[in-house]
């Protein structure tokens, strides 16, 4: 299992070397830059562009600039925000809070939700039910975010009331109330699409295991079907989940990224929007580095956790 | 009521659960045989002065965030939003092109003895009763700190247009300085109006790196607000300074709220979430609606940017002023004005903004005559050729015009010029890019063929377009400066060296006055209108005017209060 463990972690390792330079290098070669906001200023001159250019170290060559950074981030010096001169990490923990709790209750709506009618779709195939719930899983996830997102604003904010049209709290007050007010609206959008897969994935595997022999056998053996369902079925069920829930971060963050715009949620979606479009590169590495490791520790405990539950995966 | 004073956010409200100050207040306006209307109830507690002491907060949305707070270091528009709360130059331009004195005594002139007959020397009398947020004095050391930091060669600052001249600082009393210029430069009146805030010497002459300090996220000056807290990527919140030398401030706190797209800016301020829609303002579409909500006011004002063609000299066709003019002729302004802007913008024919001292009167105004077009390019010699597109010596009439893409006003502007220009048998091609790409080395090496672009060509209200006009500024010939049309004219030359060297503004609006006519005779840019604004305040929020002169609309937030 140690060896294991070990072979999984060096290929990430390896995985997050390449993901950097890959990452420096499209975000480097793309055209435009960090001071080409400034152009259409009336205040600063070529030759001031030029200085400040310089000043920043962005007038040396490419491969000099990447190794510089790779070396400073191996030190945990992952440099300065071009914008406000913040250390990177400064910058990505400040927004970092925002996003997982928009995340995190996402999460646990869909979990919930999806699950729920996940197993019970599987237990009524072909039931009302569980066509209702397939045409809406289709709906769902065939719905773009960032309509949803606007559409929610317009029917529980502009036409009923009920709900903030935006931001994480009413400026001034901090109370638990009000961050659960705000957030309702973007956990709402940020979870549609997440249910719809969870409820598709674990219709599936529901499915599967309970057309199993074991199965039958218990029902055979006069097992009452509660517990077949809870002791025997759900268990194995949710077992392929723990993959889906590995993998969900990108997703997850992907969504994040447009609910944060629409409902000006000051997490770091929008913060990786921000700066790409500021050409910030310490923050888009920062993020991306960030997010790329966040992916790779997901898929990691996903693939151990599945090898602790089934010896056969150590083996191959 | 609350609300009025902008204390608690509408969002608070939407709960439909009045507080327990609300709810006494209701109560006592029931008693009182009131009817239960927020605006009778604001009727009788309306001021009509503002208050004696700061009352309430604003919330300003904008729909890019500030994030640099060193205000000589590079920054944009939105950035000047905070650093006009948090520091004071030696004086600013109010809204009438007038200066008015602020950490200076007065405004130096010839007459007053604050400059020299030549321009050279400048003799600054400040203020003694100044104070810092942290309590320290202002004297002239902070004068002479700020503009030496500039010219440091190892700081990042912005621009060092004028500043590089500055010579021989000296102290004369704590509240007097004097400078020499290396040559005369009258635009350096306007910069230091309105692009160089005063920084404290007793903070920063302590940093170890001048381009990196605690300063620099926790500003302190000597504005009408002082630094309170930042939220990365939500809001800033400033609190009134107490000791403030200025009139005002009249709010206890200004919260700059951050909302990066405009639809839902708009949305929050309709459901009352914001109080003012600063940066970028109200998108022309809803303008109209936004007139008609209750409890708004909405401004429509023009800013100091000319929306334009901005034609690559050096490029083929473009080299033919003929072929400009014909171009010109061709475009229906109006159209482009009305059916995608709304009506809301001016037509223009200059460079600098009509409401500006030295904006030239009289200007040959632009007539959409695509007949004339075609007959003016039929006698230059440029004939039609395969599918209706003209030529001339081998070189087709036909080029790329470039903008931002997912600018939808632009992006629609773009269609129309295509179809005005097939028209007189030029062919035109979009070919756009983000904002990170096209003003980067595309724009600023003149590597367009066009480009659909909006300019403030001012130097705060100075008229001086020298970085963008003159045949020293063209960075594809390694010039300094934004002369990306590749302009080059002699004369022009002239009239700009000779404006900045003038002191008198009657005699500096005669010579701006003859650049304006010749950059419009020899088209060097092809404007389509004046800039505009569409701005909302809350109704009771008083004291918002906008300001041609500065880069942002909420430059004087100290003279805003709650009615």
């Amino acid at each position: 299992m140690a060896r294991y463990v070990v072979n999984r972690l060096t290929q990430a390792i390896m995985l997050l070397v390449i993901v950097s330079a890959i990452g420096f290098a499209i975000l480097h070669m793309a055209p435009g830059g960090p001071l080409s906001q400034f152009a259409a200023s009336a205040q600063m001159t070529q030759e001031d562009l030029d200085r400040v250019t310089k000043q920043l170290g962005l007038d040396r060559p490419l491969p000099i600039q990447y190794f510089d950074w790779f070396g400073r981030m191996l030190k945990g010096d992952w440099g300065k925000s071009y914008r406000d001169g913040e250390p990177v990490l400064s910058v990505i923990s400040s927004h970092l809070g925002a996003t997982l709790e928009l995340m995190a209750t996402a999460t646990i709506i869909a979990v919930l939700l999806g699950c729920w009618i996940g197993i019970l779709g599987a237990l009524r195939r072909y039931s009302l039910f569980d066509t209702l719930a397939t045409v809406g899983a289709m709906i769902a996830l065939s719905i773009p975010t960032f309509w949803f997102g606007l559409v929610t604003i317009y029917v529980f904010s502009v036409k009923l009331g009920w709900l903030p049209a935006g931001n994480r709290q009413t400026v001034g007050d901090g109370s638990f109330l009000d961050l659960l007010h705000h957030l309702i609206a973007p956990a709402m959008v940020l979870a549609l699409v997440e249910t719809a897969m969870w409820g598709r994935f674990m219709r599936s595997s529901m499915l599967e295991v309970i057309n199993q022999d074991y199965i039958r056998t218990a029902r055979a053996k006069g097992i009452p079907e509660w517990r077949i369902l809870t002791v025997h079925a759900l268990r194995n069920a949710l077992l392929p989940m723990i993959t889906v829930a590995g993998l969900q971060f990108p997703t997850l963050l992907g969504g994040a990224l447009v609910a944060e715009t629409v409902f000006t949620w000051p997490g770091m979606g929008r913060l990786f929007l921000d700066s790409i479009g500021y050409r910030d590169y310490p923050v888009v590495m920062g993020i991306l580095m960030f997010s790329a490791t966040m992916v790779l520790i997901g898929s990691l405990l996903a693939d151990i956790l599945y090898a602790v539950v089934d010896p056969r995966i150590r083996v191959g | 009521m609350a609300d009025d004073t902008g204390k608690f956010g509408v969002g608070a409200l939407h709960l439909g659960i009045p507080n327990r100050r609300q709810f006494f207040q209701l109560g006592a306006g029931a008693a009182a045989g009131w009817t239960l209307s927020g605006s009778s109830f604001a009727q009788t507690e309306r001021p009509t002065n503002p208050p004696d002491k700061p009352r309430g907060q604003v919330i300003a949305a904008l729909s890019q965030e500030p994030t640099v707070f060193h205000p000589l270091m590079p920054g944009i528009e939105v950035d000047q939003g905070i650093w006009w709360q948090v520091f004071s130059p030696l004086w600013y331009i109010e809204p009438d092109g007038k200066f008015v004195p602020d950490l200076a005594r007065e405004v130096p002139t010839i007459e007053n003895g604050g400059l020299s007959a030549d321009g050279l020397t400048w003799k600054i009398k400040l203020r003694s009763d100044v104070k810092w947020h942290d309590g320290t004095p202002f004297t002239a050391e902070d004068v002479k700190f700020s503009l030496e930091l500039i010219n440091k060669p190892d700081f990042r600052a912005r621009s060092r247009v004028g500043h590089s001249l500055v010579k021989d600082i000296k102290i004369v009393a704590p509240d007097e300085i004097h400078w020499r210029m290396e040559t005369a430069y009258s635009p350096y009146m306007s910069i230091l109006a309105a692009l160089t805030f005063i920084v404290p010497k007793h903070i920063l002459e302590k940093v170890t790196d001048p381009n990196a300090s605690p300063f620099h996220n926790a500003p302190v000056g000597t504005g009408p607000f002082r630094w309170g807290e930042r939220v990365p990527g939500d809001h800033i919140q400033l609190n009134a300074h107490a000791g403030y030398h200025g009139k005002g401030p009249y709010v206890e706190r200004v919260v700059f709220k951050y909302i990066p797209d405009l639809t839902v800016l708009y949305t929050q301020f309709r459901t009352g979430q914001v109080d003012y829609t600063g940066l970028q303002g109200i998108l022309p579409n809803f303008v109209q609606e936004a007139k008609t909500l209750k409890g708004r006011k909405i401004f429509v004002s023009s800013t100091s940017s000319v929306e334009h063609i901005a034609p690559n000299l050096e490029f083929g066709p473009f080299a033919d002023r003929t072929v400009r003019e014909a171009l010109y002729l061709g475009i229906n302004k109006q159209a482009i004005i009305d059916a995608l802007n709304y009506g809301l913008p001016r037509l223009t024919e200059s460079f600098v903004p009509q409401q500006a001292w030295s904006f030239q009167q009289g200007l040959p105004q632009h007539k959409y005559d695509p007949a004339k077009a075609n007959a003016l390019l039929d006698a230059a010699g440029w004939v039609r050729g395969a599918g209706g597109v003209r030529e001339k010596g081998g070189v087709k009439l036909e080029f790329t015009n470039s903008t931002t893409s997912g600018n939808a006003v632009r992006e629609q502007t773009q269609q129309l010029l295509i179809q005005d220009w097939r028209a007189i048998g030029a062919a035109m091609r979009v070919n756009n890019m983000p904002a990170a790409v096209i003003w980067g080395d595309f724009w600023q090496q003149s590597k367009f063929n066009s480009v659909l672009v909006s300019v403030n060509f001012m130097l705060g209200s100075d008229p001086d377009v020298t970085p963008r006009f003159g045949s020293g500024a063209i960075p594809a010939k390694g010039g300094r400066g934004y002369n990306t049309y590749q302009y080059r004219n002699p004369e022009a030359d002239r009239l700009l060296a000779e404006g900045a060297r003038q002191f008198e503004q009657a005699q500096r609006k005669t010579t701006y006055g003859d650049l304006q006519k010749l950059i419009r005779d020899d088209l060097a840019i092809l404007p389509l209108f004046q800039g505009f604004i569409a701005e909302g305040v809350k109704e009771g929020l008083q004291g918002f005017r906008p300001n041609i002169n500065m880069s942002i609309n909420c430059w004087n937030i100290r003279e805003w209060y709650w009615a």
